[in-house]
């Protein structure tokens, strides 16, 4: 939702990154204030995954240019830890498997880290299986994922549950969901979305990467951005991401072309 | 001037051997031990004596190999990896016996497992400790107490298995044979089923000067027995700095499962990185017989491990799972292997390794299948984990297949932490270090997940954690 005057959660400013010595990111531009559910859409290759690792802090990413500030912070000189405690999540594209190292702990250790950056006490196992409980409601999760190892064995549509999971116990100020619809199927994708709409709220901001307009039936953004070449080429409502499903990524090109030619 | 610089060392690695081996022969005959075994004074007085007389005899023989042999050296294929001229370097004396009496029993309490409270046995640098043991706890059908105390219907079968593995020429095996004059003893008769854990513990103490211990274990699981072990090496007093003199503890198990017995024997070697251990461990399986190792190597400056089953009887079953972490200049050196000579039987073997700082590890896996053993299904994984650019690992299966109709399968990984996983765990609020301590306890976790007590799992998990990065 568009809460007037609300606070800018995020702003990226002529972001410019590397990998391996290629620029991937060309000069990103882009704000979230409290309340807001912004999407990014894009072809293939765009680097929408690139910017949201160079925002969670992935060491492979070079930041060549530009700045991020999160709620008043530079986010580019915290660590990776450092940002998720301040409360930016990534819902990663490729959740990875983690053998050996059972769900439950991970997300006790996940928790734990965060309260006690908060200067507040770690909560044992048994106040945490409680509170864990009740998070698994949001994305309809059976109990028996908690013991086993993270993600190991997952489907593809119940990695993209636990990465939900996991935001609904971190309670993050900015979640970026990177294609966290792709590979689900229609009843997957609504209890995503219904969680997802579920932790959204007037103090937080999401940032939803995707490449199919079906997820924005069931999560409604605020904004859209197109992404492209390493750029934002063009933001606008949602009703941009229902022109783009008709008109295709084509006519977002000529449109900018257009611009730059006037 | 080559040939005479080479003649020279081996002439002192002779000569330092025939010095150990003098050593460990000033030995003093068995005493009876209380609770002293049942029956008339008389009747035990005559065990021992028969017993010292056989026990001589032994010793005599290993006396007899080790003056033909020679100290290993890298030369030799099988301690190619592992020099142990360090050890040379040092003279060993005899431990002062007076320390066994001195351990207060507040001392033994932090050690003890809940589920082994009174059914273990202590032994302080390799001499029974009967008032630190408590056997209270375990049922009839199983004997487990030193030889002296034997009751009087095993005694007789003694000189079948004491001293009577294959193997028992090896060097170390030998030495440790030559200066037996007691051992812990499990002794499980014929088809009974001891769910209480059995708790061997090996305490090393440090002294003013470097000293020598051999501890010894003899175990017989009879026909359609079962029975679960932890053989436990530590070391007290660790945090005395002024007595950091280095150690040798040479040990010999020798294990006998019987047709159709059941052993799950854990083995945890946690000696201070002061220790040279060398650790033999032999299984005799028979027929139908299930024997499961889970071999923790955590201690030692240098430690070596040969674990070595030899099949007597077809359709065995065994699992042997090792782990091994080390780390700072620690060397650490598993020798294992299988002789598989029947037909129809399984083996599982997962050896995991953690090599951390300047530490090396060594593994060395022999696998043979004799032309008997049709059938034949082993399977060897070995798992390596190099957690600096300085750590080394030196990993070789060793598959002799002569049967044809047999299903053997190998592979060894040598890894590092995956850089990926570390920041998944980062982007969810873990520093560097917890994320790559949870990922080297995962590691860990496999194997020590397969030890049967809780408490030892939890022991472990701790003494990993405390050492990891
Ligand atoms: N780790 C990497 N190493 C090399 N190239 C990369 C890496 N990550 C991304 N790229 C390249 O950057 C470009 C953008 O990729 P990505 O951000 O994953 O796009 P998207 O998520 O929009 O599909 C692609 O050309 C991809 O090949
Ligand atoms: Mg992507």
């Amino acid at each position: 939702m568009i809460i007037e005057n609300s606070e800018v959660i995020l702003s990226v400013r002529d972001l410019t990154a590397n990998v391996d010595s290629n620029q991937i990111l060309k000069g990103v531009n882009l704000e979230l204030k409290a309340g807001e559910i912004h999407a990014i859409m894009g072809p293939n290759g765009s680097g929408k995954s690139t910017l949201s690792k160079v925002l969670a802090g992935h060491p492979a990413y070079e930041v060549t240019g530009g700045e991020v500030i999160f709620q008043g912070q530079n986010l580019l000189e915290m660590e990776p830890q450092e940002r998720a405690r301040g409360g930016v999540f990534l819902a990663f594209q490729y959740p990875l498997e983690i053998p050996g190292v059972s769900n439950v702990d991970f997300l006790r250790v996940a928790y734990n880290s965060g309260r006690k950056a908060k200067g507040l006490e770690e909560l044992d196992a048994f106040d945490f299986d409680e509170l864990i409980q009740e998070k698994l409601d949001v994305v309809k999760m059976n109990p028996s994922f908690l013991s086993r190892s993270v993600n190991e064995g997952f489907s593809g549509g119940e990695k993209k549950r636990n990465e939900i999971l996991q935001m609904a116990l971190l309670e993050p100020k900015l979640a970026i969901l990177d294609e966290t619809d792709s590979g689900l199927d229609i009843d997957a994708l609504k209890i995503v979305a219904n969680g997802v709409n579920q932790l959204a709220k007037p103090d937080n901001a999401t940032l939803m990467i995707t490449h199919y307009q079906r997820l924005l039936s069931y999560i409604v953004p605020d904004f859209v951005h197109v992404m492209e070449g390493g750029r934002i080429i063009s933001s606008g409502t949602k009703e941009l991401a229902l022109e783009l499903e008709e008109r295709g990524y084509e006519w977002v090109r000529e449109e900018e072309a257009s611009e730059v030619g006037v | 001037m080559n040939s005479q610089v080479l003649k020279s060392t081996s002439i002192n690695r002779d000569a330092y051997l025939t010095g150990l081996l003098n050593l460990v022969s000033r030995v003093t005959p068995p005493q009876p031990s209380p609770p002293a075994g049942r029956g008339p004074e008389r009747v035990l007085e005559g065990w021992l004596e028969e017993l010292e007389g056989w026990l001589e005899g032994l010793r005599d023989r290993s006396s007899a190999i080790l003056l033909e042999e020679t100290f290993p050296s890298t030369k030799d294929e099988a301690w190619r990896f592992t020099d142990l001229s360090p050890l040379l370097q040092v003279t060993f004396q005899l431990p002062e016996t007076s320390n066994v009496a001195s351990i207060p029993s507040s001392e033994i309490t932090p050690l003890i497992f809940s589920e082994a409270a009174d059914s273990r046995l202590v032994f302080v640098n390799g001499v029974y400790a009967p008032q630190l043991s408590s056997v209270a706890g375990l049922p009839v059908g199983v004997f487990a107490g030193n030889l002296t105390a034997l009751p009087e219907n095993y005694r007789s079968s003694i000189p079948n298995y004491l001293g009577k593995q294959h193997g028992a020429t090896e060097v170390f095996t030998a030495l440790n044979t030559a200066g037996l004059t007691d051992a812990a003893v499990v002794w499980v008769s014929k088809n009974q089923v001891i769910e209480t854990p059995i708790h061997l513990l090996f305490i090393s103490t440090l002294s003013d000067s470097p000293t020598i211990s051999q501890p010894r274990c003899l175990v017989v699981a009879e026909t359609n027995s079962q029975v679960t072990l932890i053989e436990d090496y530590l070391t007290i007093s660790d945090w005395c700095a002024d007595k950091s003199h280095p150690y040798f503890v040479n040990t010999v198990t020798e294990i006998w499962a019987q047709e159709n017995a059941q052993i799950n024997h854990s083995r945890i070697q946690r000696n201070s990185n002061v220790a040279f251990h060398i650790g033999k461990t032999a299984i005799s399986q028979a027929r139908h017989s299930r024997y499961t190792c889970n071999a923790i190597n955590l201690g030692g400056k240098i430690s070596r491990h040969n674990l070595e089953v030899y099949q007597t009887g077809q359709e065995t079953e065994t699992t042997l799972n090792g782990l091994t972490m080390i780390a700072g200049e620690q060397l650490a050196d598993t020798h294992s292997a299988l002789i598989l000579n029947h037909p129809h039987s399984t083996s599982r073997q997962l050896q995991k390794n953690i090599a951390r700082d300047r530490s090396h590890v060594v593994f060395n896996g022999r696998v043979f299948v004799a032309k008997a053993a049709q059938l034949t299904d082993a399977g060897q994984l070995n798992r390596n984990l190099l957690l600096s650019p300085k750590a080394r690992i030196d990993t070789k299966p060793q598959l002799e297949i002569i049967a044809d109709n047999v299903k053997c399968s190998h592979g060894a990984t040598v890894s590092q932490l995956d850089d990926e996983e570390v920041f998944y765990l980062q982007s969810r609020g873990l520093d560097k270090v917890s994320a790559y301590n949870l990922l080297v306890d995962a590691f860990a976790a496999e194997i020590l997940n397969q030890i049967p007590l809780n408490s030892v799992g939890i022991m472990l998990s701790q003494c990993i954690a405390c050492r990891t990065i």
